[in-house]
């Protein structure tokens, strides 16, 4: 069924008994052309995507838990297109453009609010720096703008600019920027998929990747052995365990990030702020709640929670940059895994397995991917050839040193 | 409505107070909910969706509907609970979530539009036009949302962080807490009792009862006064443990002064991290709702709530009470309100089978089809199971059963396990390492049970610390059975029946999500909401899934629950980031000659943790570029004196230092003669620059390193890694001096006349040599090393004569025509010789970019090494390092991006970009150091620089990155 | 989070600096195949459950440790210095 404000009315007035189920629970096929393995927030686009741009319907996402249950629920919602690097800003210019018409293309409102984002700077060289990533931002075709510190304070009025340890010297602002309602994305994709004949199975954990004569040739799971001859690892957060399974070790190490959600408050913050100084970011929800995060905890972990020693440096920047935040109160605090690469950027490539293919390495920046990581994930498995925008995300960059160093950190692990 | 003779407040001590500007009365020991029954208010806010008048459901921190905002000076603290607000004298709160009154609430139109705003309304619609999201739909809907509101302003109260350590830790201070604690401090354990009340003693406080034969107040007063007695036991009332985290760490959250007037001396909140050898969890249960149609009226609370405010605070919140309830723990509210005086209309007991024999009508297979009274209770409709009835009531208290707080044990990722015969969930055995939950909280809900739980889980702490305690006989308590019948819904009757108060979930929304297929608990969660506002579901959760259950037809296990996440109850940002305000975010780093800088009125700008002088005006200069320019031309025709002690410094010595500091530097330092100093390349394992220095060689067995100011705790870990890892057994062995030596930099033509003037016999250093000076007795440290492209000094003193040396310096280059020279001439003087610093190592640069690859030994290994062999790190296509200068008189800016001439302007003809720039006096140009693709080659070419956020476009010619005495003579005169 | 540093006993994680996998200690040699150093730079087992990692006591003594820990319920089992000859070799688990 469609949905409009026309049939939330219509329903409305009968009860809202009419509502169909947003997608079906089918039971998993013995063959489908492709499988994905994974069904967040990348999976889920990947196969609504090869479905959508390369009529490959006969497919299915198989699923652990529940649908959207990773990272796409446990994030902070930011949504931007500030890359420098060539290899990225193309890509994720592509996603924002995908992000701009994603309400339209899947019928469902996924909230996606271009409310600004502005990166602070607090040196000299923090603001070259910036300078260099605005300026590789409007020659992809994006938008920034340089503020100086009262432009700053024009748009922040709230910010403590007499702090004196980093003290604000400007920002770049990024109009595009902004948030989207996290599981909406989710759910938003699902349906797309489901409505085209994607089957999506939940509850469905592979346990076996079955590989013959160095072709895939389908999975096992606990539901059963699925044939099928294009396999897709989606699964950023799972990604060596599920790796291991096809017999491959990848480059990627498991941490930590950290997010925190105040409780709802009337409308205070307008903007997404990024405060690198302190890693530190802030936007308000449209529910009301400060919606923050930091860095990561820093050590290899699985367990989707962190401790307190990250909760504290983030409360305390956050005081030393916008101490009127001090009474809002943090409600809930959560963890999510990310899939760390060496040099924080993500993998889209075919494997050295015929068929099975790998959508990885997203580092604590996947939610705003999801639609261009789909959209190349679902060509290079439908083409086998990798789309142009993620042609540098191979997997065997860091063999041959062709590095996708954002940061400046390093290209090897937990450095960023 | 008080009641006389009842309750533990002090009738002595009024206390006047202001509830959205009314004037009121209440007593101390009052909470702000107590008072307000007491001042017969009902009405205390409006709910999060449908703007629902609300009332004051419980009297705990979970309490989802009275959440308030607390007025001080010109701060306000929003969503505070008026049942954990303690009355004070002047406190002054206003209700929230409302326009323009609370009885009055423009938004109320809301709940007459309900029907079209059902679980996840918004995902559906608001899409057309699209551009109308961020200008009208979304505004709106922020706007609506939300509850209280911040003051804007910079929070500038004091807040405090502290640790504690223990060996046992009794969360909660019911009597499982009490006895646990009792049983560990006899003992001899070291004991922290935590409990978020005011006062300890949890339901004893309120549900009164007997212990060992007296009033159980006696009991808790005893205990408590034993407790306080012993030196081994610490008491933290008003202490809300939030979070339980690795290796018995816990967060916890003590209202220090939030129940009083201001005090500046005192902080508001202080966020304590407790760390504990052994816990034991007695944090007791919570009472869950009924779900009935229109159950959110003000009037209608938990019963729990009910007993709580009429023993503990001597309140009625009703003239004429009733009660509804699955379970027995209700009867006994209806006796003490008898006992009170109290009538009681009715006990609706949903059970056929319960006990119909009390002193007040009891009506069996009861349930509640309708309520009426829109800003508070008036009537109620039942259905029973002998026909129906209409019962005047204003107020009604339920009891759905109780669910044990099992929210700590779940922070670590436990699951609690579900208990048909309580119908409720407990904790998961093990489920927090070294923690035992005990009591009602462990699903024990006598008082007699919670004794003796408390006991036991403080005798199995004992034993995990080695520890035993004497058996000792329990106090005698009330062990009643627990007999409940489940009751989630009520079936058939017309109308919402809420779940989430604070969210406005009603089980119609848990209904609709099952149909959508959201039937995951997650996605019921998520969908609709319920849980996640700020009671976190504390109130709905277990009603939510058990409708979901029956609408799914799954079993309550099989369901499960969603995931209870730290904090507990919330926890205010100033608390945990205590101490983080203003400067206090990072460690601040002073020169020793910080003062002397100040003093001549040099700007201190922030490098890294440092402070260092920006310039040093002069009082005719009126720009930054004026002094720059002159301390540039200073130290070109005379002598200049800089502050250089930021540098990392490295003592290495032992037998195997030389060969060491060949493994960690690309090039060689076994070959460097004492005396003489090198300059170094590091690379990163992965190939890439991790920094660059100088070190010297002050004899056989002992060098100095040299590292960036940035990098300086970089590097030292690195060695130690490298050390440790690869080599533990060579003899070598290094320490930071960074902040052992002052250093400062002499530079100029000039340099060794001031140093003449200073140093009796200064020895003759050739360039890149190093000696040992004595300055007036004190051993000093002469290094003759330049960064400026000059003859240049580096001299080193203990930095306790740091700022003499200064001082001197500087007095003495002033007589030569000299003085001092902060960064922004040190920055131009470094860009003019080509010396490159981090902005052009920034971590993605390797040996090759920057024209340093034959620095690279191909005799011997280095880390780094086989790396920066890949393909990818060297060749035409990467970009190499080069000057700028443009072609005009214009200046150009570091970030612009570089082009061919001709080329269009975008992402795929990117050149490269400009890394550094500065006017140079010296040669009168603006000058560029840049990384350009394939740059060595383009030497003469010109080339197209553009930064758009500047506004800049102007050709520039490619040129060799060194453009000041390319031969270094001046280096070397 | 805590860990026991063989030199200075628990501490809090706060005084500890985190490198990764033990891989980082199986240095290849300078004529490795470039296999062999991507394998040691950037290949990782990244287990659900037991591993070796490498921590250092930056706010203390400065020691490099072995950790063996569980990375979904960070449990510690084993904490040892580096430089002692045995831990350089091979990690107590596995």
């Amino acid at each position: 069924m469609r949905y409009s404000g026309l049939e939330v009315i219509r329903q409305g007035l009968f009860g809202n008994t009419g509502w169909k189920p947003a997608w079906r629970d089918p039971a998993p096929k013995a063959e489908y052309d492709a499988i994905i393995i994974g069904g967040g927030g990348h999976g889920l686009s990947t196969a609504y995507y090869l479905a959508k741009n390369h009529g490959m319907t006969n497919i299915a996402v198989l699923e652990k838990g529940y649908l959207g249950s990773g990272n796409i629920g446990r994030n902070t919602t930011i949504v931007r297109a500030n890359y420098f690097l060539q290899g990225n800003s193309e890509f994720y210019s592509h996603s924002m453009k995908l992000w701009e018409g994603l309400e339209a293309d899947l019928n469902y409102n996924v909230m996606h609010s271009q409310r600004g984002l502005i990166n602070l700077f607090h040196s000299d060289g923090q603001r070259d720096a910036f300078v260099r990533r605005g300026n590789a931002m409007i020659n992809q075709g994006d938008d920034a703008i340089l503020l100086d510190r009262d432009g700053v304070r024009e748009h922040l009025p709230y910010l403590d600019f007499e702090q004196t340890r980093f003290p604000i010297y400007g920002g770049l602002l990024h109009p595009r920027g902004g948030t989207a309602r996290h599981d909406a994305v989710a759910w938003g994709y699902a349906r797309g998929a489901d409505r085209r004949g994607v089957d999506l199975i939940q509850n469905c954990e592979v346990t076996g990747i079955d590989i013959e004569n160095g072709r895939v040739t389908g999975v096992q799971t606990t539901r059963g052995a699925i044939k099928a001859k294009k396999v897709g690892m989606v699964v950023a957060g799972r990604s060596s365990q599920v790796a291991a399974m096809a017999g491959m070790r990848l480059p990627i190490e498991s941490h930590i990030l950290q997010a925190f959600v105040t409780e709802g408050l009337k409308p205070v913050i307008d903007h997404v702020i990024s405060f690198g100084m302190g890693h530190f970011y802030i936007s308000q929800s449209d529910k009301g709640g400060l919606v923050f995060g930091g860095d990561l905890d820093f050590y290899a972990s699985y367990a989707s929670r962190g401790n307190l020693p990250m909760v504290e440096h983030v409360m305390e920047a956050g005081m030393t940059l916008m101490p009127m935040i001090g009474r809002a109160k943090v409600l809930r605090s959560w963890g999510g895994i990310m899939d760390m690469s060496p040099d924080g950027s993500p993998i889209i490539d075919k494997t050295h397995i015929d068929g099975l293919f790998v959508d990885c390495g997203w580092n604590y920046g996947g939610f705003k991917a999801v639609p261009a990581s789909g959209w190349c994930m679902a060509h290079l498995m439908a083409t086998g050839e990798s789309h142009p925008v993620a042609a540098r995300f191979k997997l065997n960059r860091f063999a041959t040193g062709h590095i996708l160093d954002e940061e400046g950190t390093g290209s090897q692990h937990n450095l960023h | 409505m008080r009641i006389e003779g009842r309750g533990q407040i002090d009738r002595t001590k009024p206390v006047r107070f202001r509830f959205d500007g009314r004037e009121m009365t209440g007593f101390k020991g009052d909470t702000l909910a107590s008072a307000l029954l007491a001042n017969g208010v009902k009405l205390v806010g409006r709910s999060f969706k449908y703007h629902r008048p609300r009332g004051i459901l419980t009297a705990g921190s979970e309490e989802p509907n009275a959440m308030v905002e607390v007025l001080q000076g010109n701060q306000q603290t929003p969503n505070v609970r008026a049942t954990v607000q303690e009355l004070y004298d002047g406190l002054r709160a206003q209700s929230q979530n409302r326009f323009p009154s609370l009885r009055f609430d423009m938004l109320s139109v809301n709940d007459l539009a309900s029907p079209f705003l059902s679980a996840g309304f918004y995902y559906k619609t608001f899409m057309w036009p699209r551009a109308l999201w961020e200008k009208l739909y979304e505004p709106l809907i922020r706007r609506a949302a939300g509850l209280g509101s911040l003051s804007g302003r910079h929070d500038e109260d004091p807040y405090e962080k502290a640790w504690a350590f223990c060996d046992v830790l009794v969360i909660g201070a019911g009597p499982a807490g009490l006895m646990a604690a009792l049983t560990a401090a006899r003992a001899g354990a070291d004991v922290i009792l935590a409990d978020e009340d005011a006062r300890m003693g949890g339901r004893l406080l309120s549900d009164g009862g007997e212990i060992d034969g007296k009033p159980a107040l006696v009991w808790v007063d005893a205990a408590l006064a034993e407790l306080a007695a012993l030196p081994n036991v610490r008491l933290m009332t008003r202490t809300s443990v939030t979070g339980a985290y690795d290796d018995g760490t816990f967060g916890a959250l003590e209202r220090v002064s939030l129940h009083r007037s201001p005090a500046p001396h005192l902080p508001r909140e202080c966020f304590w991290r407790i760390v504990a050898g052994q816990t034991v969890l007695a944090a007791g249960a919570l009472e869950r709702p009924i779900a009935f149609p229109d159950n959110d009226r003000p009037g209608i609370m938990m019963a729990g709530a009910l007993r709580a405010y009429l023993n503990r605070y001597g309140v009625a919140p009703g003239q004429r009470v009733t009660l509804i309830a699955n379970n027995d723990s209700a009867r006994a509210t209806a006796r003490d309100l008898i006992a009170a005086g109290v009538k009681v209309a009715a006990i609706l007991d949903t059970r056929p089978n319960a006990s119909a024999v009390e002193d007040c009508p009891v009506y069996l297979s009861a349930t509640i089809t309708a309520t009426r009274g829109r800003h508070g209770l008036k009537s109620i409709h039942v259905a029973h199971a002998g026909g129906t009835a209409e019962i005047e009531t204003d107020c009604l208290a339920m009891s759905g059963g109780w669910n044990p707080t099992v929210h700590l044990t779940c922070h670590m990722n436990g699951r609690p396990q579900w208990r048909e015969d309580i119908a409720a969930f407990v904790p998961a055995p093990n489920a927090v390492p070294r923690l035992t939950p005990a009591g009602a909280c462990n699903g024990a809900f006598s008082t007699a049970a919670a004794l003796r739980e408390g006991a036991d889980a403080a005798r199995t702490a004992l034993a995990a610390l080695g520890k035993s305690a004497p058996d000792a006989p329990l106090p005698l308590a009330e062990d009643t059975p627990y007999a409940i019948t489940p009751f989630w819904e009520t079936e058939g009757a017309k109308g919402r029946q809420w779940l989430d108060f604070a969210n406005d979930v009603t089980t119609k929304d848990v209904r609709l999500s099952a149909q959508e297929n959201f039937a995951s608990v997650e996605h019921m969660k998520r969908y609709t909401t319920q849980g996640m506002a700020p009671d976190q579901g504390k109130n709905s959760n277990v009603g939510a899934l058990a409708v979901l259950a029956d609408a799914t037809g799954r079993g309550i296990p099989q369901t499960g629950t969603t995931t209870y996440r730290p904090p507990y109850t919330p926890v205010s940002i100033a608390a945990m980031g205590a101490g983080g305000r203003g400067a206090g975010f990072a460690p601040q780093r002073f020169l020793t000659s910080d003062q002397a800088s100040r003093d001549r009125g040099a700007p201190m700008i922030e490098a890294g943790l440092w402070y260092r002088p920006s310039y040093f005006p002069k009082p005719d200069e009126t720009t930054w570029r004026e002094a720059c320019d002159r301390e540039v031309n200073m130290v070109r025709a005379s002598v200049g004196v800089a502050d250089v002690s930021t540098l990392g410094k490295i003592d290495i010595q032992g037998r195997d230092a030389a060969r060491f500091l060949d493994l960690v530097y690309t090039n060689t330092f076994s070959t460097l003669p004492v005396g003489r100093v090198r300059y170094g390349l590091m690379l990163r394992e992965d190939g890439h620059v991790l920094d660059d220095g100088t070190t010297a060689r002050l004899g056989e067995n002992h060098y100095l390193m040299t590292t960036t100011t940035a990098a300086a705790g970089l590097v030292m870990r690195h060695l130690d890694f490298v050390h440790q890892a690869f080599c533990a057994d060579w003899d070598v062995r290094f320490i930071s001096v960074t902040e052992t030596w002052a250093q400062f930099a002499i530079a100029g033509p000039k340099a060794r006349a001031l140093l003449d003037s200073l140093i009796d016999n200064a020895p003759d250093l050739p360039f890149m040599g190093v000696a040992p000076v004595s300055l007036g007795g004190i051993n000093a440290r002469l290094f003759r090393i330049s960064f400026s492209g000059e003859q240049g000094y580096e001299l080193a003193v203990p930095t306790r004569y740091g700022e003499a040396l200064f001082r001197d310096l500087v007095a003495r280059a002033e007589t030569m025509g000299g003085g001092p020279y902060g960064m922004e001439a040190l920055n131009v003087l470094r860009i003019e010789k080509g010396f490159i610093t981090h902005a052009e190592i920034h971590g993605r640069t390797t040996a090759f970019d920057i024209g340093m690859e034959k620095m690279v030994s191909p005799k011997k290994d280095c880390i780094g090494k086989a790396a920066a062999a890949r393909p990818g790190m060297h060749g035409a296509e990467r970009e190499q390092l080069v000057g700028l200068k443009p072609l005009s008189d214009a200046a150009i800016t570091a970030g612009a991006h570089l082009f061919t001439p001709g080329d269009a302007i975008k992402r795929e003809n990117d050149q490269g970009y400009v890394t550094s720039v500065g006017y140079s006096p010296t040669l009168g140009a603006w000058l560029g150091l840049a990384f350009l693709k394939n740059g060595r080659a383009r030497h003469g070419e010109r080339i197209r620089l553009v930064d758009h956020l500047r506004g800049i476009d102007l050709l520039c010619e490619v040129c060799d990155p060194v453009f000041h005495d390319k031969e270094g003579t001046k280096l070397r005169a | 989070m805590r860990l026991t540093c063989p030199l200075c006993g628990p501490r809090d994680r706060r005084e500890f600096y985190y490198y990764g996998a033990e891989d980082y200690l199986h240095r290849p040699a300078a004529d490795a195949e470039p296999g062999a150093w991507d394998n040691y730079l950037h290949l990782r087992d990244n287990p659900a459950g037991l591993t070796n990692d490498l921590w250092y006591h930056d706010m203390g003594c400065g020691a490099w440790l072995l950790v063996t820990r569980n990375t979904v319920t960070h449990e510690i089992q084993q904490v040892q210095a580096v430089a002692a000859p045995q831990a350089a070799k091979k990690g107590a688990a596995k």
